[in-house]
């Protein structure tokens, strides 16, 4: 019995820290994914860079992230140490679920990165460029599954606009959803879906290995050192940016507020974490303060407009 | 240098004293840690990786290795002892181990349960070593028809395998799957049954449902009984360690169960419960002491903790032949990997070997101190079983309140945890098992995704679920499985059967 007693009472002592964490940030996401990899590149470079003493990241997957964000808003009111990590998925989350807790709900602080689509298949798939691709899209919409991440994110709104600058009904794209990267990647690899859309980042190491062929990605202009034409140069004007940002509790004071915004400041311009936008390829698109508010508040009826458009929302 | 001698020079640096000291206090954290209900071994890892930091590349991937197998092997000890899973994995042990306990063999279920754990870590670690290339190149066949055919298989098998009637297994099966509809579906991103609730958005937690109905019904149901007659449980009953003939029972199922296990982790969308469902259900089927299943048969501990072990080392496959982190483990596993620069992905072995032959013999020897820190153990833990009942019961609801407010700290979720609670009770009462409940929230969701995933790539083509052959082959054994007691039935032999199908409770 006793033993039994130090055992729990060890436990507990353990589990301590964990509340008393400089900060813990919430990935709504699976593990894998790239708000996961976001958050954990995070609490690498600021527990390396001496930001923060400890830094935790606990994962609250599901639906584009409504449901961390939701969590989030209410267990973490007015503790100016919990972060969640988000981005423009969540944006379009927000308006396919006509989800109650909304970005006006939590303290956005900053964009941090930026990452382009990037539109895979399996090496061993007889599509061989994106034209490939859109003539079989076109011939019929149906019989190109598309792998990649929640209903109504990035990756389905970008499939959605590739459907309709191809002059394909959008409603009629066979989209499959995964919650996380790691899942999408999988079936990708094993070829259950015809093709797969997600950040470079996710599949650069397939790539480069030869398991995954890179038809083609989303940004205006093509990426140095990436082999791959850009959407744009088959004749399809289609541009999407997924961008990732960090947001604090709601309910902070402005000191607070401040207190966060410079420890996310001296993140950004350490040289851990411009190395490991660099490995993760990344782009940097730090914005902080009314910036990122006027930019967000845009964002945000874009992509209505978007996701309106391809029938996602009503 | 080749396989072997990478191998055999990280065995060499793991077995330094220092570095066995890391593994033993790495071992010994995650065990106390891994304890606790509701703390599973990604909490545990999550929590305990920071104090790995400090150390050098070796000492820290030992000690973290340590945690790891320390922390999936912590839940088995309170699902025997205390009828309270510490995670999803264990829920199965809890069936025949706390019956084995109750009966005076808690002993040898533990002693079992580590063997068992060591056989299955030892195996799976070198079959990781191994063949990994080789397995998750199967494991990524295994599409969303193909995860389909493998949940109706593991429903037919287990069904059958828990309580006596058919008929009040399903209905705690059907229980589940009502469960498992609350959330958002992940599909549509529509919300469903949560009532405007956001705890509910996010589905009602496997570990809450599990230790709310193990736990918390139990001391319902024994404080209901109240103060009839003297305390009938006898702690030790024979040998505290397994004799000759638990010894000729346990190996089989620790062969069978890392066979069944190792497959299933290294899969994208398994997850070591299934792995624990399926070798129980094969134990029981192939048991030459049917009427033990139910009362306390030691081969349905010795399989599926050997296969939650398994499946252990298997979820390391995927994870460092391509880089994916298929559970949240996984995905600690991946942060603690790049502190030193380690990229998993598929040219890992290629160009960094040193670093994952050191993993894999750290894993080796963890394994090993986890069998030295456990085995002396059993003669301490099962005393716990002399505590009197009021105390002992007490002391499992604190355990388990505690479990479930540090996993997530909210009024709501207790409030479920002791909903749930008054649920196991009730069902208990009315002699319905408690166990496919559980399975029905586990399984359910899987189930209803890739089958809603599979219709939806071959457009509506029902057709393409028994195409596959894999998908074909894995639904005629669940068909097989499902008619051939029925035909046997048909041919009066249906005495037999209903023997066979011994009482979960």
């Amino acid at each position: 019995m006793k033993q039994f007693f130090l055992a729990s009472i060890l436990a507990g002592a353990l589990a301590l820290p964990a509340f008393a964490a400089d900060y813990t940030i919430i990935a709504p996401a699976n593990p894998g994914g790239g708000w996961d990899q976001t958050a954990r590149s995070i609490q690498t470079v600021m527990q390396q860079e001496g930001i923060s003493g400890n830094v935790q990241v606990q994962n609250v997957p599901g639906a584009g992230g409504t449901i961390g964000l939701a969590q989030f808003a209410s267990q973490s009111k007015g503790n100016p140490n919990a972060l969640i990590v988000g981005g423009y998925v969540m944006v379009g989350a927000i308006l396919t679920n006509n989800s109650p807790v909304t970005l006006n709900d939590v303290t956005p602080i900053a964009r941090l990165t930026g990452e382009y689509e990037a539109i895979v298949v399996p090496a061993d798939s007889p599509l061989k460029t994106f034209g490939d691709l859109v003539e079989a899209l076109k011939k019929d919409p149906g019989a190109v599954s598309w792998g990649g991440g929640s209903a109504g994110g990035t990756d389905h709104i970008a499939v959605g606009l590739i459907a309709k600058a191809a002059g394909v009904d959008p409603t009629k794209i066979n989209y499959i959803a995964f919650s996380g990267g790691g899942e999408a990647l999988a079936a990708i690899l094993g070829s259950q879906v015809t093709a797969g859309i997600s950040g470079y980042g996710e599949f650069e190491s397939q790539v480069k290995s030869g398991t995954l062929r890179l038809l083609a990605v989303s940004s205006a202009e093509r990426i140095a050192g990436v082999d791959a034409p850009t959407i744009k140069e088959s004749g399809l004007d289609v541009v999407v940016q997924n961008w990732r940002m960090v947001a604090a509790a709601p309910g902070l004071t402005d000191e607070q507020k401040a207190a966060v915004s410079t420890d996310i400041e001296k993140l950004v311009k350490s040289a851990s974490w411009q190395e490991t936008l660099k490995t993760k390829g990344w782009q940097d698109t730090y914005l902080a303060g009314d910036a990122f508010k006027e930019q967000l508040a845009k964002d945000i009826s874009a992509t209505e407009t978007v996701l309106k458009d391809i029938g996602l929302v009503k | 240098m080749n396989t072997f001698d990478f191998l055999l020079q990280g065995l060499l640096v793991a077995a330094q004293p220092m570095n066995l000291l890391y593994a033993l206090i790495g071992v010994t954290l995650g065990t106390a840690v891994g304890v606790l209900p509701g703390i599973g071994p990604a909490l545990t890892v999550a929590l305990l990786l920071p104090v790995t930091y400090k150390l050098d590349p070796g000492g820290s991937l030992i000690m973290f290795a340590g945690i790891y197998y320390g922390g999936m092997y912590g839940g088995s000890t309170t699902s025997i002892l205390l009828n309270t899973p510490g995670e999803s994995s264990s829920i199965v042990t809890a069936l025949e181990g706390n019956k084995m306990a109750r009966a005076g063999r808690g002993g040898p279920a533990l002693a079992t349960a580590a063997i068992g754990s060591f056989v299955a870590g030892l195996i799976a670690t070198m079959a990781l070593a191994l063949i990994a290339p080789f397995v998750v190149k199967l494991a990524l066949v295994f599409g969303p028809r193909e995860y389909f055919a493998l949940m109706v298989l593991a429903f037919v098998t287990v069904s059958s395998a828990f309580g006596d009637s058919t008929l009040r297994g399903l209905t705690s099966l059907f229980i589940g799957f009502a469960l498992a509809i609350v959330g958002i579906d992940q599909l549509t991103g529509q919300t469903r049954m949560s009532f405007g609730i956001p705890d509910l958005l996010d589905g009602i937690e496997v570990t809450t449902l599990a230790v709310a109905m193990f736990a918390i019904g139990e001391s319902l149901y024994i404080a209901a009984q109240g103060d009839l007659g003297p305390d009938k449980v006898e702690a030790v009953k024979g040998s505290v360690w397994m004799n000759r003939q638990d010894w000729a029972r346990s190996w089989k199922p620790w062969l069978r169960g890392t066979a069944i296990g190792f497959p299933i982790g290294a899969m994208p969308a398994g997850g070591a419960e299934i792995g624990t469902f399926l070798s129980y259900a094969t134990e029981k089927r192939l048991t030459k002491h049917p009427e033990e299943f139910g009362n306390g048969a030691i081969e349905g501990v010795a399989g599926p903790e050997a296969a939650n072990n398994a499946s252990a080392a298997g979820t390391l496959v995927p994870l460092l032949t391509l880089g994916l982190p298929t559970t949240a483990t996984a995905a600690i596993m991946l942060a603690g990997f790049q502190q030193y620069g380690l990229q998993p992905g598929p040219l890992l072995f290629a160009t960094n070997p040193q670093l994952v032959w050191g993993l894999i013999a750290s894993l080796l020897i963890a394994n090993f101190m986890l069998l030295v820190l456990n085995l002396p153990l059993v003669g301490l833990w099962v005393k716990l079983l002399t505590i009197p009942k009021p105390w002992l019961y007490a002391g499992i609801l604190l355990f388990a309140t505690l479990g479930t407010i540090g996993a997530n700290p909210s009024v709501f979720e207790l409030g479920m945890l002791l909903a749930f609670g008054v649920l196991g009770y009730v069902m208990r009462i009315f002699g319905y098992p408690i166990a496919p409940v559980v399975v029905g929230l586990i399984l359910g969701p899987l189930a209803e995704q890739q089958l809603r995933r599979a219709l939806s790539i071959s457009q509506g083509d029902v057709t393409v679920l028994f195409t596959s052959p894999i998908a074909a082959v894995l639904l005629v054994i669940a068909a097989a499985a499902l008619i051939i007691p029925l035909i046997l039935r048909a041919r009066g032999r249906g005495e037999v059967l209903a023997q066979l199908a011994a009482s979960e409770d």
